[in-house]
Protein backbone atom coordinates (compact mmCIF):
# COMPACT_ATOMS: atom_id res chain seq x y z
CA UNK A 1 0.00 0.00 0.00
CA UNK A 2 0.98 3.51 -0.55
CA UNK A 3 2.23 5.30 2.49
CA UNK A 4 -1.08 8.17 2.35
CA UNK A 5 -4.42 7.62 0.57
CA UNK A 6 -3.40 10.76 -1.50
CA UNK A 7 -0.68 11.02 -3.68
CA UNK A 8 0.07 14.23 -5.41
CA UNK A 9 1.36 12.58 -8.07
CA UNK A 10 -2.03 11.03 -8.60
CA UNK A 11 -3.61 14.31 -9.88
CA UNK A 12 -1.68 14.00 -13.17
CA UNK A 13 -3.41 10.37 -13.30
CA UNK A 14 -6.94 11.88 -12.94
CA UNK A 15 -7.16 10.85 -17.04
CA UNK A 16 -6.36 7.27 -16.38
CA UNK A 17 -9.71 6.65 -14.83
CA UNK A 18 -11.42 7.00 -18.64
CA UNK A 19 -9.48 3.34 -18.89
CA UNK A 20 -11.99 1.45 -17.13
CA UNK A 21 -15.50 3.30 -18.89
CA UNK A 22 -13.77 5.08 -21.79
CA UNK A 23 -17.22 6.56 -22.91
CA UNK A 24 -18.03 8.08 -19.79
CA UNK A 25 -14.45 9.43 -19.10
CA UNK A 26 -14.99 11.00 -22.53
CA UNK A 27 -18.33 12.69 -21.97
CA UNK A 28 -17.25 13.55 -18.69
CA UNK A 29 -14.20 14.99 -19.51
CA UNK A 30 -15.52 17.30 -22.48
CA UNK A 31 -18.01 18.29 -20.36
CA UNK A 32 -15.26 19.40 -17.51
CA UNK A 33 -13.58 21.33 -20.00
CA UNK A 34 -16.50 22.61 -21.61
CA UNK A 35 -17.61 23.79 -17.73
CA UNK A 36 -14.08 26.16 -17.50
CA UNK A 37 -14.93 28.18 -21.29
CA UNK A 38 -15.24 31.72 -21.11
CA UNK A 39 -18.93 32.12 -21.47
CA UNK A 40 -21.10 34.34 -19.24
CA UNK A 41 -18.82 34.03 -16.45
CA UNK A 42 -15.08 34.37 -17.35
CA UNK A 43 -12.45 31.33 -17.04
CA UNK A 44 -10.86 33.53 -14.05
CA UNK A 45 -13.96 33.81 -12.12
CA UNK A 46 -14.99 30.15 -12.90
CA UNK A 47 -11.37 29.42 -11.54
CA UNK A 48 -12.02 31.05 -8.18
CA UNK A 49 -15.81 29.35 -7.82
CA UNK A 50 -14.06 25.74 -8.38
CA UNK A 51 -11.00 26.98 -5.59
CA UNK A 52 -13.88 27.73 -3.56
CA UNK A 53 -15.64 23.97 -3.67
CA UNK A 54 -12.42 22.63 -3.88
CA UNK A 55 -11.86 23.68 -0.03
CA UNK A 56 -15.64 22.86 0.60
CA UNK A 57 -15.30 19.26 -0.84
CA UNK A 58 -11.67 19.07 1.11
CA UNK A 59 -10.04 17.93 -1.98
CA UNK A 60 -6.55 18.21 -1.87
CA UNK A 61 -5.80 17.25 -5.60
CA UNK A 62 -8.27 19.80 -6.83
CA UNK A 63 -7.29 22.68 -4.17
CA UNK A 64 -3.63 22.25 -5.70
CA UNK A 65 -4.94 22.68 -9.50
CA UNK A 66 -6.41 25.02 -8.76
CA UNK A 67 -4.39 27.05 -6.53
CA UNK A 68 -2.04 26.48 -9.83
CA UNK A 69 -4.66 27.33 -11.88
CA UNK A 70 -5.63 31.12 -10.28
CA UNK A 71 -1.79 31.72 -10.04
CA UNK A 72 -1.25 31.52 -13.70
CA UNK A 73 -4.47 33.20 -14.26
CA UNK A 74 -2.84 36.19 -12.43
CA UNK A 75 -5.14 35.59 -9.76
CA UNK A 76 -3.77 37.01 -6.21
CA UNK A 77 -3.84 35.99 -2.47
CA UNK A 78 -6.29 38.57 -1.34
CA UNK A 79 -8.99 37.28 -3.90
CA UNK A 80 -8.23 33.29 -3.68
CA UNK A 81 -8.41 34.02 0.52
CA UNK A 82 -12.09 35.60 -0.61
CA UNK A 83 -12.92 33.35 -2.59
CA UNK A 84 -12.22 30.61 0.64
CA UNK A 85 -14.03 32.85 3.12
CA UNK A 86 -17.51 32.46 0.96
CA UNK A 87 -16.55 28.73 0.86
CA UNK A 88 -16.35 28.99 4.60
CA UNK A 89 -19.47 31.44 5.02
CA UNK A 90 -21.88 29.31 3.34
CA UNK A 91 -20.76 26.33 4.71
CA UNK A 92 -20.87 27.57 8.14
CA UNK A 93 -23.80 29.23 7.71
CA UNK A 94 -25.53 25.79 6.42
CA UNK A 95 -24.46 24.30 10.05
CA UNK A 96 -25.85 27.36 11.53
CA UNK A 97 -28.65 27.78 9.81
CA UNK A 98 -30.13 24.18 10.71
CA UNK A 99 -30.30 26.06 14.28
CA UNK A 100 -33.43 27.28 13.32
CA UNK A 101 -34.52 22.93 13.22
CA UNK A 102 -33.06 22.65 16.56
CA UNK A 103 -34.42 26.06 18.31
CA UNK A 104 -37.72 24.49 16.87
CA UNK A 105 -37.95 21.32 18.67
CA UNK A 106 -36.24 22.92 21.28
CA UNK A 107 -39.73 25.17 22.05
CA UNK A 108 -41.76 22.29 20.82
CA UNK A 109 -40.58 20.20 23.64
CA UNK A 110 -40.53 22.89 26.21
CA UNK A 111 -42.96 24.08 28.62
CA UNK B 1 15.95 38.95 -2.14
CA UNK B 2 19.39 39.18 -3.24
CA UNK B 3 21.22 42.60 -3.79
CA UNK B 4 24.36 41.12 -5.87
CA UNK B 5 23.70 39.12 -9.06
CA UNK B 6 24.76 35.71 -9.24
CA UNK B 7 28.20 36.89 -10.61
CA UNK B 8 28.62 39.30 -7.87
CA UNK B 9 27.98 36.73 -4.97
CA UNK B 10 30.37 33.79 -7.04
CA UNK B 11 27.97 31.45 -7.07
CA UNK B 12 28.34 28.72 -8.99
CA UNK B 13 25.22 29.06 -11.31
CA UNK B 14 26.70 32.08 -12.47
CA UNK B 15 29.05 29.98 -14.70
CA UNK B 16 27.20 29.25 -18.07
CA UNK B 17 28.65 25.51 -17.94
CA UNK B 18 27.35 24.34 -14.40
CA UNK B 19 23.54 25.81 -16.02
CA UNK B 20 24.12 23.56 -19.22
CA UNK B 21 25.21 20.65 -16.89
CA UNK B 22 22.39 20.57 -14.92
CA UNK B 23 19.54 21.07 -17.61
CA UNK B 24 21.35 18.17 -18.95
CA UNK B 25 21.77 15.95 -16.43
CA UNK B 26 19.13 14.67 -13.25
CA UNK B 27 15.87 14.49 -14.53
CA UNK B 28 16.87 14.62 -18.24
CA UNK B 29 19.95 12.46 -18.13
CA UNK B 30 19.43 9.52 -20.45
CA UNK B 31 16.98 7.07 -19.00
CA UNK B 32 15.67 9.85 -16.35
CA UNK B 33 12.23 10.76 -16.21
CA UNK B 34 12.06 13.54 -18.95
CA UNK B 35 12.46 13.43 -22.63
CA UNK B 36 15.29 16.33 -23.23
CA UNK B 37 14.22 19.11 -25.98
CA UNK B 38 15.81 17.68 -28.58
CA UNK B 39 14.12 14.24 -28.51
CA UNK B 40 10.91 15.95 -28.09
CA UNK B 41 11.46 17.87 -31.13
CA UNK B 42 12.56 15.36 -32.87
CA UNK B 43 8.92 13.30 -32.40
CA UNK B 44 7.12 16.32 -34.38
CA UNK B 45 9.61 16.68 -37.35
CA UNK B 46 11.10 20.08 -35.81
CA UNK B 47 14.91 18.68 -36.21
CA UNK B 48 17.39 20.31 -36.59
CA UNK B 49 15.82 23.61 -35.94
CA UNK B 50 16.61 26.28 -38.44
CA UNK B 51 16.75 29.59 -39.18
CA UNK B 52 13.89 31.76 -41.44
CA UNK B 53 13.93 34.87 -42.93
CA UNK B 54 16.24 37.53 -40.43
CA UNK B 55 13.62 39.83 -38.95
CA UNK B 56 14.80 41.15 -35.81
CA UNK B 57 18.36 42.22 -34.57
CA UNK B 58 18.52 41.94 -30.51
CA UNK B 59 21.38 43.68 -28.95
CA UNK B 60 22.51 43.67 -25.63
CA UNK B 61 24.26 46.96 -24.71
CA UNK B 62 25.30 44.82 -21.38
CA UNK B 63 24.42 43.66 -18.10
CA UNK B 64 24.67 46.56 -16.13
CA UNK B 65 21.19 47.01 -14.56
CA UNK B 66 19.69 49.42 -11.40
CA UNK B 67 17.52 46.52 -10.67
CA UNK B 68 18.25 42.29 -8.93
CA UNK B 69 15.15 40.61 -10.31
CA UNK B 70 15.06 37.35 -8.66
CA UNK B 71 13.77 35.93 -12.35
CA UNK B 72 16.21 37.74 -14.27
CA UNK B 73 17.92 35.44 -16.83
CA UNK B 74 20.73 38.10 -17.75
CA UNK B 75 21.99 37.90 -14.28
CA UNK B 76 22.03 41.72 -14.52
CA UNK B 77 22.52 44.35 -12.04
CA UNK B 78 24.21 47.25 -10.31
CA UNK B 79 27.46 45.16 -10.17
CA UNK B 80 27.86 43.80 -13.96
CA UNK B 81 30.12 45.92 -15.72
CA UNK B 82 30.22 44.43 -18.95
CA UNK B 83 28.96 46.67 -21.52
CA UNK B 84 29.53 47.26 -25.57
CA UNK B 85 32.11 49.32 -26.75
CA UNK B 86 31.52 52.18 -28.67
CA UNK B 87 33.78 50.33 -31.56
CA UNK B 88 31.15 47.47 -31.64
CA UNK B 89 28.22 49.65 -31.65
CA UNK B 90 29.58 50.96 -35.18
CA UNK B 91 29.98 47.74 -35.89
CA UNK B 92 25.93 47.02 -35.52
CA UNK B 93 25.15 50.62 -37.38
CA UNK B 94 26.93 49.16 -40.06
CA UNK B 95 25.78 45.72 -40.07
CA UNK B 96 22.63 47.23 -39.74
CA UNK B 97 22.68 49.72 -43.20
CA UNK B 98 23.16 46.49 -45.19
CA UNK B 99 20.81 44.02 -43.61
CA UNK B 100 17.15 43.31 -43.91
CA UNK B 101 15.34 43.35 -40.56
CA UNK B 102 13.02 45.06 -39.93
CA UNK B 103 13.17 45.34 -35.83
CA UNK B 104 16.19 46.64 -34.09
CA UNK B 105 15.69 45.24 -30.53
CA UNK B 106 18.00 46.79 -27.61
CA UNK B 107 17.87 45.18 -23.90
CA UNK B 108 20.29 45.10 -21.60
CA UNK B 109 20.48 45.20 -18.14
CA UNK B 110 18.61 48.48 -18.39
CA UNK B 111 20.12 49.89 -21.92
CA UNK B 112 19.64 53.36 -20.97
CA UNK B 113 22.54 52.87 -18.65
CA UNK B 114 25.12 52.69 -21.46
CA UNK B 115 26.96 55.91 -21.67
CA UNK B 116 26.52 55.75 -25.80
CA UNK B 117 23.09 54.63 -25.67
CA UNK B 118 21.57 58.16 -27.03
CA UNK B 119 24.09 58.67 -29.31
CA UNK B 120 23.22 55.30 -30.75
CA UNK B 121 19.93 55.58 -30.61
CA UNK B 122 19.97 58.81 -32.61
CA UNK B 123 22.68 57.38 -35.16
CA UNK B 124 20.28 53.73 -35.25
CA UNK B 125 17.30 55.69 -35.78
CA UNK B 126 18.46 57.38 -38.65
CA UNK B 127 19.00 54.17 -40.95
CA UNK B 128 15.09 53.56 -40.56
CA UNK B 129 14.57 50.29 -39.28
CA UNK B 130 10.43 49.77 -39.17
CA UNK B 131 10.28 48.92 -35.91
CA UNK B 132 12.83 50.23 -33.45
CA UNK B 133 12.60 48.92 -29.52
CA UNK B 134 14.03 49.76 -26.54
CA UNK B 135 13.56 47.30 -23.28
CA UNK B 136 13.12 49.16 -19.95
CA UNK B 137 12.83 48.52 -17.24
CA UNK B 138 10.37 51.96 -16.23
CA UNK B 139 12.44 52.59 -12.97
CA UNK B 140 15.47 53.49 -14.53
CA UNK B 141 13.30 56.57 -15.78
CA UNK B 142 13.14 57.65 -12.24
CA UNK B 143 16.67 56.55 -10.91
CA UNK B 144 18.39 59.39 -11.26
CA UNK B 145 17.61 63.22 -13.02
CA UNK B 146 19.35 62.87 -15.68
CA UNK B 147 16.81 60.00 -16.92
CA UNK B 148 13.51 62.23 -16.21
CA UNK B 149 13.66 63.45 -19.82
CA UNK B 150 13.89 60.01 -21.90
CA UNK B 151 10.31 59.61 -22.43
CA UNK B 152 10.58 62.96 -24.81
CA UNK B 153 14.08 61.32 -25.88
CA UNK B 154 12.24 58.15 -27.28
CA UNK B 155 9.45 60.32 -28.70
CA UNK B 156 11.62 62.19 -30.41
CA UNK B 157 13.05 58.96 -32.27
CA UNK B 158 9.83 57.16 -32.26
CA UNK B 159 11.06 54.44 -30.09
CA UNK B 160 8.50 51.62 -29.52
CA UNK B 161 9.08 50.99 -25.80
CA UNK B 162 8.56 47.65 -24.28
CA UNK B 163 8.83 47.33 -21.09
CA UNK B 164 8.27 45.06 -18.07
CA UNK B 165 5.44 44.74 -15.77
CA UNK B 166 5.12 41.65 -14.16
CA UNK B 167 1.60 42.46 -12.12
CA UNK B 168 -0.58 45.35 -11.80
CA UNK B 169 -0.26 45.02 -8.12
CA UNK B 170 2.54 45.52 -5.72
CA UNK B 171 3.12 42.42 -3.67
CA UNK B 172 4.06 40.19 -6.77
CA UNK B 173 6.01 43.24 -8.79
CA UNK B 174 7.78 44.03 -6.01
CA UNK B 175 8.59 40.46 -4.60
CA UNK B 176 9.81 39.64 -8.16
CA UNK B 177 11.82 42.64 -8.91
CA UNK B 178 12.41 44.72 -5.63
CA UNK B 179 10.97 46.66 -2.64
CA UNK B 180 9.55 50.00 -4.03
CA UNK B 181 9.77 48.56 -8.06
CA UNK B 182 5.94 48.49 -8.50
CA UNK B 183 5.16 52.30 -7.37
CA UNK B 184 8.04 53.67 -9.36
CA UNK B 185 7.25 51.79 -12.34
CA UNK B 186 3.28 53.43 -12.08
CA UNK B 187 5.16 56.43 -12.00
CA UNK B 188 7.07 55.69 -15.02
CA UNK B 189 4.32 54.77 -16.81
CA UNK B 190 2.41 57.96 -16.31
CA UNK B 191 5.50 60.13 -17.26
CA UNK B 192 5.13 58.05 -20.66
CA UNK B 193 1.81 58.44 -21.12
CA UNK B 194 1.91 62.31 -20.54
CA UNK B 195 4.05 62.29 -23.21
CA UNK B 196 1.81 60.28 -25.38
CA UNK B 197 3.06 56.69 -25.19
CA UNK B 198 -0.03 54.22 -25.14
CA UNK B 199 -2.27 56.95 -25.79
CA UNK B 200 -5.06 56.47 -28.51
CA UNK B 201 -3.85 58.21 -31.63
CA UNK B 202 -0.51 59.09 -30.84
CA UNK B 203 1.39 55.92 -32.66
CA UNK B 204 4.00 55.90 -29.57
CA UNK B 205 3.77 51.84 -29.03
CA UNK B 206 3.66 51.37 -25.21
CA UNK B 207 3.79 47.63 -24.30
CA UNK B 208 4.35 46.05 -21.23
CA UNK B 209 5.90 42.66 -20.68
CA UNK B 210 4.38 40.27 -18.11
CA UNK B 211 6.37 37.42 -16.21
CA UNK B 212 5.39 34.79 -13.99
CA UNK B 213 5.59 35.48 -10.56
CA UNK B 214 6.88 32.40 -9.40
CA UNK B 215 6.85 28.74 -10.76
CA UNK B 216 4.25 28.44 -13.02
CA UNK B 217 3.32 29.50 -16.70
CA UNK B 218 1.50 32.43 -17.86
CA UNK B 219 -1.93 32.71 -18.70
CA UNK B 220 -3.89 33.59 -21.94
CA UNK B 221 -1.89 36.97 -23.35
CA UNK B 222 -5.36 38.17 -24.27
CA UNK B 223 -7.30 37.50 -21.12
CA UNK B 224 -4.45 39.24 -19.12
CA UNK B 225 -4.17 42.07 -20.98
CA UNK B 226 -7.45 42.78 -20.56
CA UNK B 227 -7.39 42.52 -16.53
CA UNK B 228 -4.01 44.53 -16.92
CA UNK B 229 -5.61 47.56 -18.92
CA UNK B 230 -9.18 47.37 -16.50
CA UNK B 231 -6.61 47.54 -13.04
CA UNK B 232 -4.11 49.79 -14.51
CA UNK B 233 -6.54 52.41 -16.14
CA UNK B 234 -9.02 51.97 -12.70
CA UNK B 235 -6.15 52.85 -9.99
CA UNK B 236 -3.72 55.16 -12.01
CA UNK B 237 -5.11 56.18 -15.47
CA UNK B 238 -2.44 54.38 -16.80
CA UNK B 239 -3.04 53.33 -20.53
CA UNK B 240 -0.69 50.98 -22.49
CA UNK B 241 -1.33 48.97 -26.12
CA UNK B 242 -0.25 45.06 -25.87
CA UNK B 243 0.90 43.16 -23.14
CA UNK B 244 3.23 40.52 -23.85
CA UNK B 245 3.02 37.13 -22.09
CA UNK B 246 6.61 36.10 -21.48
CA UNK B 247 7.88 32.13 -19.51
CA UNK B 248 10.33 32.37 -17.54
CA UNK B 249 13.14 30.06 -18.51
CA UNK B 250 15.22 27.58 -16.28
CA UNK B 251 18.16 29.54 -16.35
CA UNK B 252 20.32 31.64 -14.47
CA UNK B 253 18.40 33.10 -11.17
CA UNK B 254 15.32 31.70 -12.35
CA UNK B 255 17.05 28.49 -12.08
CA UNK B 256 18.58 29.10 -8.80
CA UNK B 257 15.09 29.95 -7.30
CA UNK B 258 13.55 26.53 -8.77
CA UNK B 259 16.34 25.06 -7.41
CA UNK B 260 16.15 27.07 -3.69
CA UNK B 261 12.35 26.59 -3.82
CA UNK B 262 12.81 22.82 -4.59
CA UNK B 263 10.56 23.70 -7.69
CA UNK B 264 12.52 22.60 -10.41
CA UNK B 265 11.34 19.08 -11.51
CA UNK B 266 7.70 19.68 -11.11
CA UNK B 267 8.72 23.49 -13.29
CA UNK B 268 10.49 21.38 -16.10
CA UNK B 269 7.40 18.67 -15.73
CA UNK B 270 5.47 21.40 -16.39
CA UNK B 271 6.86 23.26 -19.19
CA UNK B 272 7.59 19.44 -21.00
CA UNK B 273 3.81 18.75 -20.32
CA UNK B 274 2.76 21.73 -22.18
CA UNK B 275 5.21 21.22 -25.07
CA UNK B 276 3.23 22.89 -27.79
CA UNK B 277 4.31 21.55 -31.44
CA UNK B 278 2.81 24.63 -32.66
CA UNK B 279 5.00 26.80 -31.05
CA UNK B 280 8.12 25.49 -32.34
CA UNK B 281 7.28 26.67 -35.93
CA UNK B 282 7.32 30.32 -34.10
CA UNK B 283 10.07 30.18 -32.12
CA UNK B 284 12.01 33.68 -32.14
CA UNK B 285 15.23 31.93 -32.51
CA UNK B 286 14.11 31.47 -36.22
CA UNK B 287 13.34 34.71 -36.94
CA UNK B 288 16.34 36.79 -34.37
CA UNK B 289 20.01 37.39 -34.35
CA UNK B 290 21.57 38.15 -30.58
CA UNK B 291 24.37 40.33 -29.86
CA UNK B 292 26.47 40.30 -26.88
CA UNK B 293 28.38 43.20 -25.09
CA UNK B 294 31.48 41.70 -26.50
CA UNK B 295 29.68 41.17 -30.00
CA UNK B 296 29.33 38.00 -30.42
CA UNK B 297 26.92 35.90 -31.97
CA UNK B 298 23.93 34.05 -30.54
CA UNK B 299 20.47 32.45 -32.04
CA UNK B 300 18.28 34.16 -29.21
CA UNK B 301 19.31 36.27 -25.71
CA UNK B 302 18.46 32.77 -23.57
CA UNK B 303 21.41 31.23 -25.46
CA UNK B 304 23.76 34.49 -25.14
CA UNK B 305 23.46 33.77 -21.00
CA UNK B 306 24.27 30.15 -21.71
CA UNK B 307 27.10 31.31 -24.06
CA UNK B 308 25.91 29.09 -26.77
CA UNK B 309 26.86 30.80 -29.63
CA UNK B 310 25.87 30.15 -32.84
CA UNK B 311 26.49 26.95 -34.65
CA UNK B 312 28.29 28.62 -37.75
CA UNK B 313 32.28 29.62 -39.19
CA UNK B 314 30.80 32.58 -38.04
CA UNK B 315 30.23 33.74 -34.68
CA UNK B 316 31.51 37.32 -34.18
CA UNK B 317 30.63 40.45 -35.89
CA UNK B 318 33.48 41.22 -37.18
CA UNK B 319 33.09 38.62 -39.53
CA UNK B 320 29.67 39.10 -40.12
CA UNK B 321 27.88 37.15 -43.24
CA UNK B 322 24.27 36.75 -43.27
CA UNK B 323 23.94 34.09 -45.88
CA UNK B 324 26.42 31.76 -43.79
CA UNK B 325 24.81 32.77 -40.29
CA UNK B 326 21.59 31.79 -42.47
CA UNK B 327 22.71 27.94 -43.19
CA UNK B 328 23.50 27.60 -39.45
CA UNK B 329 21.61 25.01 -36.94
CA UNK B 330 19.60 27.00 -33.56
CA UNK B 331 21.62 25.60 -30.65
CA UNK B 332 19.28 23.80 -27.98
CA UNK B 333 18.82 22.25 -24.65
CA UNK B 334 16.13 22.39 -22.58
CA UNK B 335 15.60 25.63 -21.57
CA UNK B 336 13.96 25.82 -25.04
CA UNK B 337 11.12 24.24 -23.35
CA UNK B 338 9.94 27.62 -21.88
CA UNK B 339 9.54 29.30 -25.11
CA UNK B 340 7.25 25.87 -26.81
CA UNK B 341 4.79 25.67 -23.54
CA UNK B 342 1.28 26.22 -23.99
CA UNK B 343 0.81 29.54 -26.14
CA UNK B 344 4.72 29.72 -27.04
CA UNK B 345 6.59 32.31 -25.52
CA UNK B 346 8.94 34.85 -26.99
CA UNK B 347 10.10 38.74 -27.07
CA UNK B 348 7.33 39.63 -28.24
CA UNK B 349 5.02 37.28 -26.31
CA UNK B 350 2.73 34.51 -27.10
CA UNK B 351 3.79 32.85 -30.13
CA UNK B 352 0.56 30.40 -30.93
Amino acid sequence: MKPSYYQSSDLKKFKNISDWSPDLGKKFFDYYNSVFEEGALSAREKSLIALAVAHTVQCPYCIDAYTQDGLERGVDKEEMMEALHVAGAIRGGASLVHGVQMMDVYEKRSM
Amino acid sequence: MATKSLKGRVHQLAESTRQLDFLKNGIFAPGGLLPTFEEKIKQSQSLPLRPKTLEILQMNLGYMCNQVCAHCHVDAGPDRKEMMSRKTLEKCLQILEKSPVSTLDLTGGAPEMHPDFRWFVAEASKIGVADFIVRSNLTILRANKKYYDLPDFFKAHRIHVVSSLPFYKKEKTDRQRGEGVFSQSVKALQMLNKVGYGMPGSGLQLDLVYNPSGAFLPANQQALENDFKKALKQDFDIDFNQLFTITNLPISRFLEYLIASENYEEYMQRLVDAFNPEAIANVMCTNTLSISWDGFLYDCDFNQMLDLKVASPVQHLDDFDLDQLQNREICISQHCYGCTAGAGSSCQGAVV
